[in-house]
């Protein structure tokens, strides 16, 4: 309003475009300007070859993190999918020990199980009332200890090679793009879907409205607990998915999944959602979460030790979080 | 009217459990475990057991009664654990002023964490993870392994003796008196309950609000100072992986919420702390003895944790209603 | 009486508040003198609680002074007016319930010792003071605040303000929530505060209470003061005539014709739960019944028993002549019922969400969960269409609900209504906190509703909006319907019927 008073014909032409580049979020930008730097310190980058391999690497933190922003639209964290990746990781090798005739059947397990795991966090939310972070953070220990004692503390057995398939092969013979790693597609196919629920369906519309007000929303008929126990089925989902990529192509160990909850929170914040629930997005959490992966290639381009990148990681978090505090402050 | 009972100190029903746990630990380990259950040398060992833990999770009690969090504990312990070791090199002259740079360095931390979530008003979890993160990081760029040694004299802070008592674990319980009485009968301890509990309420009684929770934060990261003190003493050298390894950040939450004290602030206690800790050592003692995989444990302290908690709030729905 | 009046303690002279479209205060004058128990009534919206606000800090007059003891006072901060020795106990309790009763009656004050808290000390005037108040026999200065009973908390802030050093108390509608015999508690409690020199501004809508309590009563209406009167000079019939006498400046709708009227949408027979006894009425399509009575009449218990959220434990619940049960708000809304519930920010509205999500809110609770959100528009309602219908001022239809007026979200609740089809509607306080020309525009479109066929149960604190807007009047006291009263009824006599009181003249129909 202050600026109409002076308005020129050049500002008064500008204005629309500058309007409507203002209302794109920050994370394209930061993601962007991450890229074009990545691209400057490494000229392959920009090749197909060399971005999908970056793409694929990226793949099991972008998935984790749309499933878990289906959980934090609704105000709630779940902390138990670094422990279900290392739970996949593991009973896929045990399941299988390296026969490819048990692929199927292990997959099919190993989604039932986080299925299971989903459906009980959602339970324990919404029956016996206990907040999602103690929830799922039992579940963190637990799913953990159930790992390593099903695998009875080390490694064992190994994955066969159709199961890693997912994680580690390419499509050949795509035009333009010569080969595309399973995982790309997988997480093109993934982004979509979950794009869609979120912001497509009556589901996603749901979840956002009881994060946003639960007492509004159970006053409109919605009926929480079966959102709830969704989104965690979905995030639990979207562990598994992340665990068997992963397991094909960073092999079995211990602690596969380790800190990869904090990661997926952390890049869903970056993307701009609000802890408390009722706002996110899905294309700016996955944005978050490649930037997040950009940034930690950069880095690594740069020269910075690797030991380094909890560190800016850590400062991100901090970041993010203080201009998300700002900006909502300013706002109201 | 009903006329309330005066002084009605009932004994924390979690007391009750960890005695159940531990009956429930003589009788599977008289029967199919090996090693004699009820010795001085078994119940100090699961004492000894509960020391690192048992300090940090007193620290953690002081900010989730104030409504925060500090997640960034386990880091702030390799940090310490991996100073203490690199600035004494083993020299007794060295340990006064490596122990006053690494308590420096807690109270800078608790500072920092109780600045960032008063200030820039950020979420406890997120500010805590951020700044355990950076912590991490620059730990980990630093030291790559075990870093110097603390000298022979100090590792008697871990190993030694009080006539019949080990050390650690009398400063264990003196720790927690001390916490109990600042909780009990000061009034910092009075305001942290009224902020955890209302913080409106709080401000509008004249508390500053603010502080109370910073000092809330000093005073876990002092904790966890001490606690990384302790297990460098014990491991005679510090290594930037002894904090995450032993989970302090989660299991100390993990403590204080089986202990009964809310998640969202204002009631609890260094108590029923106490008491979560020593049943995750009764547990795994027993298991131990049982000869059970230690995994299992894991699997069982999880569901301990849930069970817990939607028992305290089940019940409270119960009064409430 | 006594001869010679000690001066005034507290004198509050010529106040006057400015809200933005309201005058709220209007040069309110009123006094109160050491030992009195002065009560302040009027309808809602009269200017109590603003004026209490004044008094104790919160709000900043525009015009008008404040006198303590003869001294002029300026408030900034509600803690300067407890400073000063006026304390306010609101409906809403600010204890701590984990905490004891010492420790929240001494919280920012705790008596120390070599910087700890004197325990002893504490426990002992804590004790001093629950003896003044005569209430140390059922509450111990050691028990949790949780344990007490509501009357009990509201005698334990007593003690804090008598522990402040309060020579002022401000009342708010302290029996709002209080069973029978707790009132006599709190009463005995208050009268020995008189008797030790207290002054007492006493809020209440309860006329039984007021003429029990106290010496002088000053009425409000419209922001401003109309009359203090001696308590026993007057009777309640000339007390409702102060508060309620008025012009009508205002042009509601005209009330529905007979013909309009169709069959009976919801019939409630005997029906009960915990907070209402005995219900029974029916409601017509294209009729608006309006709910009146006091706070605390289970006005809003009712429509939550309707709607599924507190249902009814007995009794008979037909709609449209079919015998239902109605558990939860999602089997009320299949029922082709909706609820615009008092509170619009905290109960109606996910305030993040935009305009067109809300409208659909409850229209997408009866869809499946995977149905195509593109498909509401075109299947289902036509938001757009219902933005219009509502006359809803918005930039867009994409502004998340924040950001709009009182009076638009209210069109957005609604639309959210109108977009299920629904056949019933109850309003719980249709146009409150809502500016004068927007409440026009809910009243309009009301009548517009129930001419189109909807059957409407209006639940308002508001008369001359239960008066101007319903075809039928049912009054409320105690859980029950106390009363039935014709479109048109008289404030007075829908007042005496809500106050627990016969009807003074006219016909009673039930």
């Amino acid at each position: 309003m202050a600026l109409s008073t002076r308005t020129t014909p050049f500002t008064r032409v500008l204005r629309k475009p500058l309007k409507m580049v203002a209302a794109i979020p920050a994370i394209y930008f930061i993601l962007a300007a991450l890229l074009i730097w990545i691209s400057f310190e490494n000229p392959n980058f920009p090749q197909p070859e060399v971005f999908l391999a970056f793409l694929r690497r990226a793949t099991p933190l972008l998935i984790l993190a749309a499933g878990q922003l289906f959980v934090i639209v609704t105000g709630g964290f779940d902390l138990s999918v670094g422990s279900l990746i290392t739970l996949t990781v593991l009973g896929g090798a045990l399941l299988t020990d390296g026969n490819a005739d048990r692929t199927p059947l292990a997959i099919v397990t190993l989604y039932l199980i986080g299925l299971g795991v989903g459906i009980f966090n959602g339970l324990v939310v919404s029956y016996l009332r206990v907040s999602s972070f103690i929830t799922t953070l039992g579940m963190l220990i637990a799913l953990k200890g159930a790992a390593l004692l099903w695998s009875g503390g080390a490694p064992a057995g190994y994955l066969p090679d159709n199961f890693r398939i997912f994680g580690r092969q390419n499509l050949e013979g795509v035009p333009y793009l010569g080969k595309v790693p399973y995982a790309v597609i997988i997480l093109v196919v993934y982004s979509l879907v979950a794009t869609y629920l979120l912001h497509g369906t009556n589901f996603g519309k749901k979840a956002l409205a009881v994060g946003d007000n639960p007492r509004a929303a159970a006053l409109s008929g919605i009926a929480i607990p079966r959102i709830r126990i969704a989104v965690f089925v979905l995030s639990s989902i979207s562990a598994v998915t992340a665990g068997i990529l992963l397991g094909g192509f960073a092999g079995v160990s211990m602690n596969v999944g380790d800190g990869y909850e904090l990661e997926a929170i952390a890049a869903v914040v970056l993307g701009g959602a609000m802890l408390m629930g009722g706002k996110g997005s899905m294309p700016t959490a996955i944005a978050g979460a490649l930037s997040l992966r950009a940034l930690f290639t950069l880095l690594n381009l740069l020269g910075l030790p690797s030991p380094y990148r909890a560190a800016v990681q850590g400062l991100i978090i901090i970041g993010a979080a203080a201009y998300a505090a700002f900006r909502s402050q300013s706002e109201s | 009217m009903k006329l309330s009972v005066p002084l009605r100190r009932r004994i924390p029903s979690i007391y009750i459990v960890l005695l159940l746990f531990y009956l429930a630990g003589w009788v599977l380990v008289s029967l199919f475990g090996r090693g004699t259950w009820l010795s001085g040398t078994n119940l100090s060992n699961m004492a000894v057991r509960s020391v690192a833990l048992g300090i940090v999770a007193i620290g953690q009690t002081f900010t989730i009664l104030v409504g925060s969090l500090d997640l960034s504990v386990a880091y702030l312990i390799s940090v310490v654990a991996v100073m203490a070791s690199y600035l004494m090199q083993g020299d007794p002259d060295k340990v006064p002023q490596a122990i006053l740079i690494v308590f420096g360095i807690g109270v800078g931390v608790g500072l920092a964490n109780g600045l960032i979530i008063t200030k820039l008003r950020l979420n406890a979890f997120i500010a805590t993870v951020g700044t355990g993160l950076l912590m991490q990081g620059v730990l980990n760029a630093s030291f790559e392994n075990f870093a110097g040694a603390v000298p022979a004299s100090f590792q008697d802070f871990a190993y030694g003796k009080l006539g019949p008592f080990p050390a650690p674990v009398l400063l264990l319980l003196l720790i927690a008196a001390l916490a109990a009485f600042v909780l009990e009968r000061t009034r910092f301890g009075a305001h942290l309950y009224a902020v955890g509990g209302n913080r409106s309420t709080a401000r509008l009684s004249g508390v500053r609000t603010d502080r109370v929770i910073i000092a809330a934060h000093v005073i876990a990261s002092l904790m966890a100072t001490i606690s990384g003190l302790f297990i460098v003493s014990r491991l005679r050298a510090g290594a930037p992986w002894v904090g995450p390894d032993g989970a302090y950040d989660i299991e100390s939450v993990a403590a204080v919420v089986v202990g009964g004290t809310a998640l969202s602030g204002g009631r609890g206690g260094v108590g029923g702390t106490l008491a979560g800790v020593f049943i995750f050592s009764v547990l795994d003692t027993m298991f131990n003895q049982l000869g059970i995989d230690p995994y299992l444990k894991q699997v069982f302290r999880g569901l301990i944790i849930i069970a817990a908690v939607a028992s305290y709030s089940v019940r409270s729905r119960e009064t409430a209603a | 009486m006594s001869q010679s009046s000690p001066p005034p303690l507290l004198q509050i002279r010529g106040i006057t508040k400015q809200f933005p479209g309201v005058l709220a205060l209007d040069n309110v004058s009123l006094e109160c003198y050491p030992g009195e128990i002065h009560a302040v009534v009027g309808e809602n919206g009269a200017g109590k609680s603003t004026l209490m606000k004044i008094l104790v800090g919160a709000y900043q007059p525009d015009h008008g002074e404040i006198y303590l003891d003869g001294q002029r006072v300026h408030f900034h901060h509600p803690r300067q007016a407890q400073q000063a020795g006026i304390s306010i106990i609101y409906q809403e309790f600010t204890l701590l319930p984990y905490r004891t009763v010492a420790q929240n009656i001494f919280l920012g004050r705790e008596p120390a010792r070599h910087g700890l808290i004197d325990r002893r000390a504490m426990v002992e005037k804590t004790s001093e003071l629950l003896r003044r108040l005569k209430a140390d026999a059922y509450i111990s200065p050691h028990a949790l605040v949780r344990d007490l009973s509501v009357a009990q908390q509201q005698i334990v802030e007593i003690a804090k303000a008598l522990s402040l050093e309060a020579r002022v108390l401000v009342m708010d509608e302290p029996t709002a929530a209080l069973a029978a015999e707790e009132v006599n508690l709190l009463f005995d409690v208050v009268r020995s505060l008189r008797d030790s020199g207290m002054a007492i501004i006493y809020i209440s809508h309860r006329f039984q209470e007021i003429f029990e309590l106290a010496r002088r009563i000053t009425v409000l209406k419209d922001g401003r003061h109309v009359a203090t009167v001696m308590a026993h000079e007057i009777t309640s019939a000339d007390l409702v005539r102060l508060m309620v006498g008025r012009e009508l400046e205002y042009y509601y709708p005209p009330y529905a014709t007979p013909e309009e009227i169709g069959e009976t949408r919801l019939r409630v027979e005997n029906a009960s739960n915990d907070f209402l006894k005995n219900i029974s009425f029916e409601l017509r399509a294209g009729e608006i019944v309006g709910i009146a009575g006091l706070q605390g009449s289970g006005r809003t218990e009712l429509a939550q028993a309707l709607f599924g959220v507190k249902p009814f434990t007995s009794g008979k619940v037909e709609v449209r002549g079919r015998i239902t049960h109605i558990s939860s708000p999602l089997a009320a809304i299949r029922q082709g019922m909706g609820f615009i519930t008092e509170d619009r920010k905290r109960e109606g509205l996910a305030l993040r969400q935009s305009v067109w999500d809300n409208v659909l809110l409850a229209f997408r609770a009866l869809q499946h969960m995977l149905t195509p959100v593109r498909l509401n528009g075109a299947g289902g309602p036509d938001v757009r269409a219902l933005t219009q219908q509502v006359d809803l001022r918005a930039a867009s239809l994409s502004q998340p609900v924040q950001y709009l007026s009182g009076g638009n979200q209210q069109k957005v609740v609604l639309a959210k209504w109108l977009a299920t089809a629904s056949e019933i509607l109850i309003f719980d306080e249709p146009t409150r906190g809502i500016d004068v020309n927007a409440k026009a525009g809910i009243h309009q479109l009301l009548r517009a509703l129930a001419r189109a066929g909807t059957a409407i149960l209006m639940i308002s604190s508001e008369l001359p909006e239960v008066i101007g807007m319903s075809d039928r009047i049912l009054v409320m006291h105690d859980g029950q319907i106390v009363g039935e009263l014709p479109a048109g009824a008289s404030e007075a006599d829908i007042m005496l019927l809500a106050t627990g009181q016969q009807l003074l003249a006219g016909e009673k129909r039930s």
